[in-house]
């Protein structure tokens, strides 16, 4: 209960995170307040007593700073601050026309779209392409050509440019979600597809949006600019495209003319890119970087007991985090396992099983490190081990099979090449010698056409099929030790009691030592040799597998072997349709 | 509504799934089974047995390219959209996956709001419902204003059952849902969906690859296979002494917690391999 109770409150915190990971990220604030600033700058300009930025006073030109213009005059005598906050209204307003007319554009195609395939997306999907395919420039210089020289109508269009964007990132977004049951659900509920989007689709695609929007809104800035600058766009209106090209003609009378504009577009797109990196990580990967710290390990303390001349595990400690925000889940965990032996290491989800079998390979997810203890294989220690001697060891001594055999196989090669690689890389072999070897392996473990699968891609067997593949791949370095982690959890019943007929023989042939995490004391009573129960990272009982299957110690063992439900177990009698009340009506 | 009839039959269904490039599964080859009120009737089978696909097409989720699906003596297989939405009173579901069942983004009150609020019920109804539902499924009161990421596998499995409990119906679909769970709790939701059952006198289909937890749950029991219905009958029958050569691989395929038991068990499984194999 304790437990669940601290999760829920790590949980909490969490979810304050998205704003909470926003404001510690101070890249992320300062863009923000410099994106406030140019915005809040730019909509007070007619506020402000400021000269008319248009106002041309020919005897004032070209004049430095000084009380009446802070930042000076340019060649026409205008008021450069003036001209730099009107004009930075015209680049925002700009910019803003041009995302929004890009959401309006590729919002409702993408969800469409990504919602309902079919037709209208293969239709959308087309347009999208020859949109993109479009150069840019050339189709705003037709623009111009044939509409004038207006601001807004090239904006507009460059909208209808971007928006090919925000399709493909909604699309994506929305296919993803499109099959989750929680759309099933709502549907059986009876929600509309109207409602189903509006309540749990949009809500996936707001942050992608969100984020793609202050990229946008960057792009279209500098482009705009870029117009402006080509004198593309309407010269009558402050710009700060129009700024640069007249700061440009006279560089070298003033050269600040060219700086002002240039900070302002600068200092905006940057602002804004920024600002989406920050809230891309804000809202996307919540909370990485502070745990991938790890520490150094602690020494067991007592090594005075016997040890195993195969694997032995003494105070094993494995934790995240380091300093304050080190939180240990496997607590001072001893193991042994003689050679030829199965044992087998259960628990529930958060006992640590996984954790423990993970610190025995040296294959710890991110951030997870071994904090204390030892562990001893064949004499040597390793949790000192560099990385590249633990993958030594992996490749020939220690071998691993997975819990998803199908996720532990790459879909862009060949079953062959998967095989063949690990033997050539490790054992040497020739190409030859390691095709040979593979395909014998694959007749050993049942596979039916060898020479069929070493050719196959991975999603093109089943997920048994997969399982004796990788199984043959473990088995090929003669491992003194096999891993396996839950091998058979993804397993159909009946194909997991044919791999575990596989594994057993293996096991036996090879005098292998297996190391199994399972759930299941139906498959520890298939295979094991003794046992090892653990509960919330600590181990609450070991012993033979008889001793422990038929007369437990410890309550927690008794539970679990209790809960099991089985083909003994008594069945429910149907009280018959009268005891329905709803059957009246 | 008096009679022998059942609550729910399914008539020669099938169900043809189209694949990529004109390729199409048969996911189902007519078949025919019916669950009466107040009834748990257990569906076992395979991956890829059709087993899911059943229970889809009850849903209209998966739409049937033939048979018959009658529901209260109305056909429902193939409903305009509106009446589906009608039926949402009546039939509903539990998947197997807590983790994606329930939108991550909405908060545990909003899930459970949702079905009651489309069927018309007011804001402050529907949401004062939402403390009874939390409390007939035993979590904590102020799990509404939560988010599902912050309970466990077996806690949103709760959440979820409480959604389909939510319009009191009477038929819930029940699609592996007690698989994605660890074994203490996976025997206390069992429990509490006949709980559910005995109070309230909801009809269960329930979906799973496991013969214990049929056992467990269910009066009748309906084997498929590749699409096919092998065996039907009583529970005790077919998941103590199955008659089909395929549902007593199946038994014999399940291992028990007992070492000596288990070996009988692996040979009797051999011996069933090797005749099924000469007999071929």
């Amino acid at each position: 209960m304790s437990q669940t109770t601290s999760l829920v409150a790590a949980a909490r915190a969490k979810r304050e995170g998205a704003v909470g990971r926003f404001v510690r990220d101070p890249l992320g604030v300062v863009a923000a307040l410099v994106v406030v600033f140019v915005i809040i700058a730019s909509a007070i300009a007619p506020l402000l007593p400021l000269p008319d930025p248009g106002l041309t006073v020919l005897r004032d030109a070209m004049q430095p700073p000084s009380a009446d213009h802070l930042l000076g005059t340019d060649s026409s005598g205008r008021d450069v601050l003036s001209r730099l906050l009107w004009g930075g209204q015209v680049n925002l307003l700009g910019a803003a026309l041009a995302v929004a007319i890009a959401l309006m554009v590729g919002l409702p195609t993408g969800l469409i779209a990504g919602y309902f395939g079919g037709r209208f997306d293969a239709v959308a999907n087309w347009f999208n392409n020859l949109n993109m395919a479009m150069p840019g420039i050339v189709i705003l210089l037709a623009v111009r050509a044939v509409a004038g020289p207006s601001v807004w109508v090239s904006m507009a269009v460059f909208g209808v440019l971007l928006a090919p964007s925000v399709f493909r990132i909604v699309r994506a977004s929305v296919q993803a979600v499109r099959n989750e049951l929680y759309v099933d659900a709502a549907r059986v509920s009876g929600l509309g597809n109207g409602r189903i989007i509006g309540r749990h689709v949009l809500t996936v695609v707001r942050a992608p949006v969100i984020i793609q929007t202050a990229r946008l809104g960057s792009i279209a800035i500098a482009i705009q600019a870029g117009l402006e600058f080509l004198g593309i766009a309407d010269s009558s209106l402050p710009s700060w495209g129009s700024m640069l090209n007249e700061g440009f003609r006279r560089i070298f009378v003033d050269p600040m003319l060219v700086v002002w504009p240039s900070v302002a577009i600068g200092l905006t797109t940057m602002g804004l890119i920024l600002l989406g990196n920050a809230m891309r990580d804000a809202l996307e990967d919540g909370g990485s970087g502070s745990t991938t710290k790890t520490g150094r390990t602690a020494p067991a303390a007592d090594g005075s007991a016997p040890r195993s001349p195969l694997l032995s595990v003494r105070e094993l400690e494995v934790s995240y985090g380091t300093g304050e925000e080190q939180k240990t889940v496997v607590q001072r965990v001893d193991l042994d396992i003689e050679p030829g032996e199965v044992l087998g290491l259960v628990g529930e989800s958060g006992s640590g099983k996984s954790q423990t079998a993970f610190s025995v390979l040296g294959l710890l997810p991110e951030g997870g490190w071994v904090s204390r203890g030892s562990v001893l294989f064949e004499g040597t220690e390793l949790t000192g081990m560099t990385r590249r001697q633990r993958g030594r060891l992996r490749g020939t001594d220690i071998a691993y099979i997975p819990q998803e055999p199908l996720s532990n196989l790459d879909p862009a090669y060949r079953i062959g090449h998967q095989l063949t690689e690990p033997l050539r890389a490790t054992q040497g072999m020739s190409r030859s010698e390691a095709r040979e070897l593979a395909l014998s392996l694959l007749a050993r473990v049942g596979i039916p056409d060898p020479e069929a699968t070493f050719r196959a891609y991975p999603h093109e067997i089943s997920g048994g099929m997969a399982q004796r593949v990788l199984i043959a791949g473990a088995v090929a370095g003669k491992p003194k030790l096999l891993i396996a982690d839950e091998p058979t959890t993804a397993l159909d019943v009946t194909v997991q009691a044919e791999v575990l007929d596989l594994l057993r023989d293996l096991q036996q042939e090879n005098e292998m030592a297996v190391l199994l995490v399972t759930h299941n004391f139906g498959v520890v009573a298939d295979i094991c040799d003794r046992v090892t129960v653990m509960q919330a990272g600590r181990i609450v009982e070991s012993g033979s597998v008889e001793q422990m299957l038929e007369a437990p110690q410890d309550d927690y063992t008794r539970t679990l072997l209790d809960s099991m439900l089985d083909s003994g177990g008594p069945v429910r009698a149907y009280a018959g349709e009268e005891t329905d009340e709803g059957e009246q009506t | 509504m008096t009679g022998p009839q059942p609550l729910l039959s399914v008539d020669e269904l099938e169900v043809v799934y189209k694949g990529r490039g004109g390729k199409s599964f048969q996911a189902l080859k007519g078949v025919s089974l019916d669950i009466r009120a107040g009834e748990t009737v257990g569906l076992v089978g395979e991956s890829g047995s059709g087993k899911t696909t059943i229970g889809r097409a009850i849903l209209g989720l998966a739409k049937a390219s033939s048979g018959r699906i009658t529901f209260d003596g109305r056909d429902i297989t193939h409903l305009p959209h509106r009446e589906r939405r009608d039926l949402a009173k009546d039939i509903q579901v539990v998947f197997q996956d807590p983790y994606t069942s329930l939108n991550p983004s909405m908060t545990v009150a909003d899930i459970l709001a949702e079905p009651l609020l489309i069927q018309g019920r007011t804001k402050r109804d529907a949401y004062g419902r939402v403390r009874e539902l939390l409390d007939r499924v035993q979590l904590p009161s102020d799990a509404s204003e939560r988010l599902p990421r912050e309970f466990s596998g077996g806690q949103r499995q709760r959440v979820a059952i409480a959604r389909a409990i939510a319009l009191e119906p009477r038929l819930i679909i029940c699609d592996e849902p007690v698989s994605a769970l660890d074994l203490t709790t996976q025997a206390r939701v069992l429990d509490q969906l006949i709980e559910i059952q005995e109070d309230s006198g909801v009809a269960y289909l329930f979906v799973s690859h496991d013969l214990g937890v049929v056992r467990h749950i269910s009066h009748r029991v309906t084997v498929l296979y590749r699409g096919e219905i092998v065996e039907q009958g009583e529970v005790d029958q077919v998941t103590a002494r199955p008659e089909h050569p395929y549902t007593q691989r199946l038994f014999m395929s399940a291992p028990v917690a007992d070492v000596t038991q288990q070996r009988i068990r692996r040979e009797q499984r051999r011996q069933l391999a090797t005749e099924g194999k000469n007999t071929r």
